[in-house]
């Protein structure tokens, strides 16, 4: 199947705007003819159905949680880039946009970063009036800081809670619509089908939480908004039900999944404490800012950290990269944290972390200061170990975070599957190979309120007065079939080890051979891991209770049952790319300094992964090729 | 540590429902409370007995799905803290816990120690935003607004939605949670047009899931956010006053 990205033939300056012309337009007294089907309500799930109700299609937003409010947008912290060079620092839509295919490492297309890059400010005038009350200047207006190590200080808001304040304006957007009733929202309804008729997704099949009634809803085009996949890893930041679900579904009907390989590893989460442990809790990275990172020398060093003198310890980023220091990019940062530990110098009962030291900041600035800028922080992590770090220095390590791939998708925002979009965290589209701080927000409103509800329009447009498709068509038929079968059969194993136990040693297996460094040798390990691990899962797991009510190990079983497939094409493509890059690092591709070394030559691509019908484990690579006409391609080096 | 659980069991809203108790040996006191759970849970699979339903998704205090009275108090016995957020550093050694749901007429029982909170829900959808297109929006520092007034908006604005306040409440009513987000729209100059009209439907849609307001204040000390009941002196001058005003004479 061949990928057509469908750039259009413009100047990247005026292509958006232009293009915005090119594409037709839905009759505002037709849009209501039309049935658009929107899965997840998160940022951009929530912002993209609240704008198609306010243009006047017929939307049904769909949500797994309670409420609308609830997505995993909600726990972003740090802000939201925006190219509004408020303070006349410097910034550009070009800037922000150089920046972001530079920061991934080049494996985006750039197209559609420079228009994410365009509409950024669109979404801070939008947020503001909605009512998001960013962070302000005793003058009034808006501030900004800088994040993320970038040059300019372009990001917004909204003290440490600025994706909650982003998914409440949008959620209040959304909430606005339903009570129009141009949006019919369904709670604790989890999709599990894409169904298809000619070629075309046409509708979803959801099953409902709470009674567990399959029901088939039909539409003349379908939007997947249903995040990333940390969650493969088991232990990650992601909320506990951030599953890969909806997105590898659409996968197996056909979609591309692209650069499943291409992950984040943040530096800065509290390390695991024990094998009960359920998710990791990320301290922002601004602490980055202040504090310094650091380990024993001797790998033996009994003594409590803040007995063991200058001499004796390894601040190990500041010596190797002088001129970033403690600042170098989450990737780097990560990768170094990982060689300590598994040198045996790792701090902490588990030998599990890095230390992160404020000591020589608070004699500098005051311990006041540091409240100040951190406070809040150094509660929340002295809630979860009991350790108060303004005493002893905090224990950090990597954790996964954020999936930088996902749904292959066109200039468009379109899967390879005709009428199926997918937007936010869900898609592969904007961050190439490692993502920058504060942009995922950006991106998940981008693409809800200023991308999508135009592209969808142009596909719409003649479509006007098409037949709709019945619920009791037989591809929504065998597809609710197929959704109840699968439910009996986990039902029905009846085995002995309990689906967390199952998650768990999966998360081991990609934590170890797919996570911050892969090899080859370690890669196909994997592989034969999961598939022996998939095949236990599926004659010995126990899962109690009915299909026919609230039963939330069911879920996980499914959610579970589809990150073992996932996770094996991860490996698969982590295999298939012999450089390193970004999030991706092959130890077999490093400089003789042992920095990631990419190679352009041969891997200038994204890939694109088609599964090959029916059969099981079998895949067909495309490559996208990625061309740069207005970035100019250089190594990285932070030393 | 070992310690006793005393745990509500309610198959769906129509059971009766009822308490069991479960042993929860060897707990670390490492572990979240909600870690403390999932390994009670995992042993009653592994004894054939169905896992306790509990609702929870981000477990670090700002998705609001989590909520338990726990010995009584909602959110338990940390100050300021979500159900996720507590640890059980808090326990020691024998002692017995009781953990039931949220207990309140507007959040019927869905099963075991989950609730329906669809109410906040129709609290906001009656007026809880402000009316503005997407597009449509002036640049966003056009309108200067206050440090001091949009630190006191976010304030407001970070209620989580969890429902703690209206399980504290001996009325269980909902009179932090709206005048939280009702507040933080009626504070800010973009709230400001439809302020009346927002108060009123706000209030009087609250009114038709829960109880009244009788100033006990159970419900700002334990909301994990720590919300000010100060904001519901404002809600109640915001709807006296939309109520009052263009009152024409009989």
């Amino acid at each position: 199947m061949a990928l057509e990205s469908k750039v259009p033939d413009s100047p990247i300056e005026s292509m958006w705007e232009d293009h915005k012309f090119e594409m037709k337009l839905v009759n505002p007294n037709n849009k209501r003819k039309f049935d658009v089907i929107v899965v997840g309500t998160g940022l951009a799930g929530a912002s993209a159905a609240a704008t198609m109700g306010e243009l006047g299609y017929r939307v049904k937003a769909f949500t797994f949680h309670d409420s609308a409010r609830r997505a995993h947008s909600i726990a972003a912290q740090g802000g939201i880039n925006a190219t509004k060079n408020y303070h006349g620092d410097g910034d550009s839509v070009f800037r922000l946009f150089y920046d972001t295919v530079k920061g991934g490492d080049y494996r985006s297309r750039e197209a559609n970063v420079y228009r994410l890059a365009e509409v950024s400010s669109n979404i801070i005038d939008q947020a503001t009036a909605q009512g998001v009350p960013f962070a302000r200047e005793y003058g009034g207006k808006l501030a900004n800081r800088s994040f993320g190590g970038a040059q300019v200080s372009r990001t917004f808001y909204a003290r440490g809670q600025t994706g909650q304040q982003l998914l409440l304006g949008a959620y209040q957007a959304l909430a606005r619509q339903v009570k129009l009733g141009t949006v019919e929202l369904h709670t604790r309804s989890e999709m599990l089908d894409v169904v298809q008729v000619d070629g075309r997704a046409r509708g979803i099949v959801v099953r409902d939480l709470v009674t567990g009634e399959v029901t088939s809803h039909s539409a003349n085009a379908v939007v997947l908004a249903t995040g990333g996949y940390s969650n493969v890893f088991y232990l990650s930041t992601n909320a506990m039900a951030c599953n890969v679900t909806a997105a590898w579904r659409a996968h197996r009907k056909g979609a591309a999944f692209a650069n499943p390989c291409f992950t984040q590893i943040h530096p800065t989460a509290i390390p695991a404490s024990e094998e009960f442990q359920s998710k990791l809790t990320l301290m922002s990275e601004s602490l980055r800012n202040d504090g310094r990172i650091w380990v024993p020398s001797d790998p033996d060093e009994s003594r409590p950290a803040a007995q063991v003198p200058e001499e004796d310890r390894d601040y190990f980023l500041e010596v190797k990269y002088p001129a970033f220091g403690n600042l170098v990019p989450r990737d780097v940062a990560s990768r170094n944290a990982k060689e300590q530990v598994d040198a045996g110098k790792g701090v902490g009962p588990l030998k599990n972390g890095v230390y992160l030291d404020f000591k020589d900041a608070i004699a500098r600035l005051g311990r006041d200061v540091i409240a100040d800028r951190y406070g809040n922080l150094f509660e929340m992590y002295e809630r979860i170990t009991g350790e108060n770090p303004y005493e002893q220095p905090m224990r950090i390590y990597p954790a996964p975070h954020y999936t930088m791939g996902g749904l292959w998708v066109d200039y468009h925002l379109m899967t390879t599957i005709d009428g199926l979009y997918a937007i936010g965290e869900a898609n592969f589209s904007d961050h190439g190979a490692n993502r920058l701080g504060a942009s995922a927000l950006m991106q998940g409103l981008a693409d809800g309120y200023f991308v999508l509800p135009y592209t969808i329009g142009d596909f719409l447009a003649d479509k006007l007065n098409e037949e709709k498709v019945p619920t009791d068509h037989p591809a929504f038929v065998e597809a609710e079939q197929a959704v109840q079968e699968r439910n009996e059969k986990l039902l029905s194993i009846g085995g002995t080890r309990t689906v967390d136990w199952f998650h768990r040693e999966l998360g081991k297996i990609m934590l170890d051979h797919c996570g911050m460094a892969r090899s080859q040798e370690g890669l196909e390990k994997a592989i034969s891991q999961i598939r022996a691990l998939r095949d236990e899962f599926w004659s010995d797991v126990k899962v109690l209770g009915g299909a026919d009510g609230l039963n939330s190990s069911l879920e996980k079983a499914g959610r579970v049952a589809d990150f073992f497939e996932l996770a094996e094409l991860m490996c698969i493509d982590a295999l298939e790319r012999g450089e390193s890059c970004g999030g991706h690092f092959r130890v077999e591709s490093q400089t003789d300094e042992g920095e990631a070394l990419r190679d352009d030559e041969n891997y200038s691509y994204s890939s694109a992964w088609f599964r090959d019908g029916e059969e099981e484990n079998s895949w067909t690579l495309e490559k996208e090729q990625l061309e740069f006409d207005y970035v100019k391609l250089t190594q990285r080096s932070y030393k | 540590m070992n310690l006793t659980l005393r745990v509500w069991r309610q198959t769906g809203p129509d059971d009766v429902g009822g308490f069991e108790t479960y042993e929860a040996e060897g707990i670390s006191e490492h572990m979240s409370f909600l870690e403390m759970l999932d390994t009670v849970n995992e042993r009653l699979i592994e004894d054939g007995v169905e896992p306790i339903e509990f609702a929870h998704d981000c477990r670090e205090g700002i998705c609001g799905t989590c909520g338990l009275m726990i010995d009584g108090q909602a959110h338990g016995p940390w100050d300021g803290a979500a159900t996720c957020q507590l640890h059980m550093r808090a326990y020691s050694d024998g002692d017995e816990i009781v953990i039931e749901p949220w207990r309140a007429s507007g959040f019927p029982i869905v099963k075991d120690l989950v609730v329906d909170r669809q109410a906040f829900d129709r609290i906001v959808e009656a007026g809880g935003y402000i009316s503005i297109d997407t597009g449509s929006a002036n640049d966003a520092n056009l309108t200067p607004i206050g440090k001091e007034t949009a630190d006191l908006a976010m304030d407001a604005a970070a209620c989580i939605g969890c429902g703690a306040c209206v399980a504290a409440c001996p009325n269980g009513a909902a009179q932090l949670f709206t005048a939280a987000k009702a507040e933080h729209l009626n504070l800010l100059p973009q709230g400001q047009p439809e302020r009346d009209q927002r108060s009123m439907a706000m209030v009087d849609t609250m009114e038709e899931f829960f109880g009244s307001c009788t100033n006990h204040q159970e419900c700002s000390s334990a909301c994990p956010k720590d919300i000010s009941i100060d904001f519901i002196g404002m809600l109640n001058r915001d709807y006296a006053k939309a109520k009052l005003s263009g009152r024409k004479s009989a």
